[in-house]
């Protein structure tokens, strides 16, 4: 087997436990920190799959969102109690939730195997013309950004729509303005 | 009381946060050639912009850092992005990369590629650190509080 | 099950988990935990799907001059592209669910679900 191979099933590993860790645990800041450490393990498997620029993306975006909800967590009170009394409803929950695996890892073995894509096999599709003219085409050496950009660009004008329109969200959401009343002079620091 | 985090952070922030920044405007820019692109150098950009806000406190950056700053930057990275998209009408499709190709592998090659990056940097920094900037001043149960 | 499929199921049952914590938790942050883990499963599914054995980043240096065994030796950008936003959208969605959750908590003073739906009206 291949070496990446194995480095992938144990990161693979990491994260499973990392996020089971984060489901289980009572306290919710060692939630937020465990999903921290699962985006970081995917950060390594990009670097090692060949998606620099995953990698550098999924690393600052995950900062900023272990941020985000640190501040979130640690300002507020919080008494959940999970309830383990209703076993019924979990039980239910998981043997759905199996069943799903089953069924959708007997779906996985029909996919194209791993190490070996469609971009690999005798027809590379459009994905393969990309690669070939992708320099002439576009001048961009990196192919990610020629996609992004230029053959995909439009695609990307939508995703930056539901970025933008997200976070003007959160901002109308937050906002002080229009509700209540405000007065200017006792703001908490930081 | 002091504003901020302690003296040590506040020394470390002054020497690296002009370089994070720095590092996050590079690699919007020299998406085109090398790894990283829009996305990346913005969510950089607001790494930086975000560790300079924590470090400082919220009273000594207040001049800095303004809502309409991050939105200004944020609605204008967008329609940016939009005006490239169709200038490409010059030359007669909608998202034509319609600028010179140029020199592969130098910083002014492959058309409207940086300056699409650029545009989006500014979009996603200056959005996700204005979220940072509205969740930085929300206190619960303080609802007097100014808007800056 | 042959070995080519085992990190796809890998990915699945991350995909699971994070769809476990959203249906079975009660905690208004936790569900969040599990949006995001949901979607890292997703964008980690994408990647594998465009990988092959010893494939280079799609990234091209000045001493590959031809295209025919670079386009041989990388792997699929269109993957890469299409998650590079999604993973953008994910800490913007993140933002807009945090500033629900910190409403709701402001309105009802607490995260648990089952007691905001005692307290609404």
């Amino acid at each position: 087997m291949d070496p990446i191979m194995w480095l992938l099933l144990a990161l693979l590993a990491f994260m499973i436990i990392g996020a089971l860790i984060a489901a289980e645990t009572e306290d919710l800041l060692s939630s937020v920190v465990c999903v921290g450490a699962v985006g970081a393990g995917l950060a390594i498997i990009d670097l090692f799959l060949g998606a620099p620029d995953l990698a550098i993306t999924q690393v600052a975006v995950e900062v900023l969102c272990v941020v985000f909800l640190i501040r979130v967590v640690l300002t507020r009170r919080d008494e959940t109690h999970e309830t383990h009394k209703d076993t019924l409803a979990i039980g239910s929950v998981v043997l759905v939730l199996g069943v799903l695996l089953v069924l959708g890892g007997w779906a996985m073995t029909t996919l194209h195997p791993f190490g070996e894509p469609l971009l690999a096999s005798a027809d590379p599709g459009v994905a393969g013309q990309y690669l070939a003219g992708g320099l002439e085409q576009t001048g961009a050496a990196n192919y990610v950004m020629a996609v992004l950009l230029d053959y995909r660009a439009y695609d990307t004008l939508g995703e930056a729509t539901v970025i933008f329109v997200s976070i003007i969200g959160a901002y109308a959401i937050l906002r002080k303005t229009g509700r209540v009343h405000h007065a200017l002079g006792n703001e908490p620091d930081r | 009381m002091p504003s901020g985090m302690s003296l040590i952070v506040k020394t470390v922030t002054r020497l690296v946060a002009s370089f994070i920044v720095l590092f996050g405007v590079y690699v919007a820019l020299y998406g085109h050639v090398s790894p990283g692109g829009g996305f990346a150098g913005g969510a950089i950009v607001a790494g930086g912009l975000i560790l300079v806000m924590l470090a400082f406190g919220r009273r000594q950056t207040r001049n800095m850092f303004t809502h309409g700053m991050a939105l200004g930057w944020d609605c204008g990275g967008a329609l940016a992005f939009v005006a490239i998209a169709l200038l490409g009408y010059l030359a007669g499709d909608f998202f034509l990369n319609f600028a010179g190709h140029g020199d592969p592998y130098r910083l002014a090659s492959a058309g409207t590629i940086p300056l699409s990056n650029a545009a989006i940097a500014a979009k996603v920094g200056a959005g996700l650190f204005g979220v940072f900037l509205a969740l930085a001043v929300f206190r619960p149960g303080q609802r007097q509080e100014g808007e800056q | 099950m042959t070995i080519g499929a085992l990190p796809y199921v890998l990915a699945l049952v991350l995909m699971l988990i994070g769809l476990y914590v959203i249906v079975a938790k009660k905690n208004i942050i936790k569900i969040i935990l599990g949006i995001a883990i949901l979607e890292y499963a997703v964008n980690l599914f994408l990647l594998l799907l465009g990988y092959r054995n010893g494939g280079a980043a799609p990234i091209r240096s000045p001493e590959q001059t031809d295209n025919v065994v670079f386009a041989a030796g990388a792997v699929d950008p269109v993957p890469q592209a299409l998650v590079l936003t999604s993973i953008v959208i994910g800490v913007g969605c993140l933002a807009l669910m945090v500033a629900l959750a910190i409403r709701l908590h402001e309105k009802f003073g607490t995260f648990d679900m089952t007691r905001i739906r005692e307290l609404k009206g």
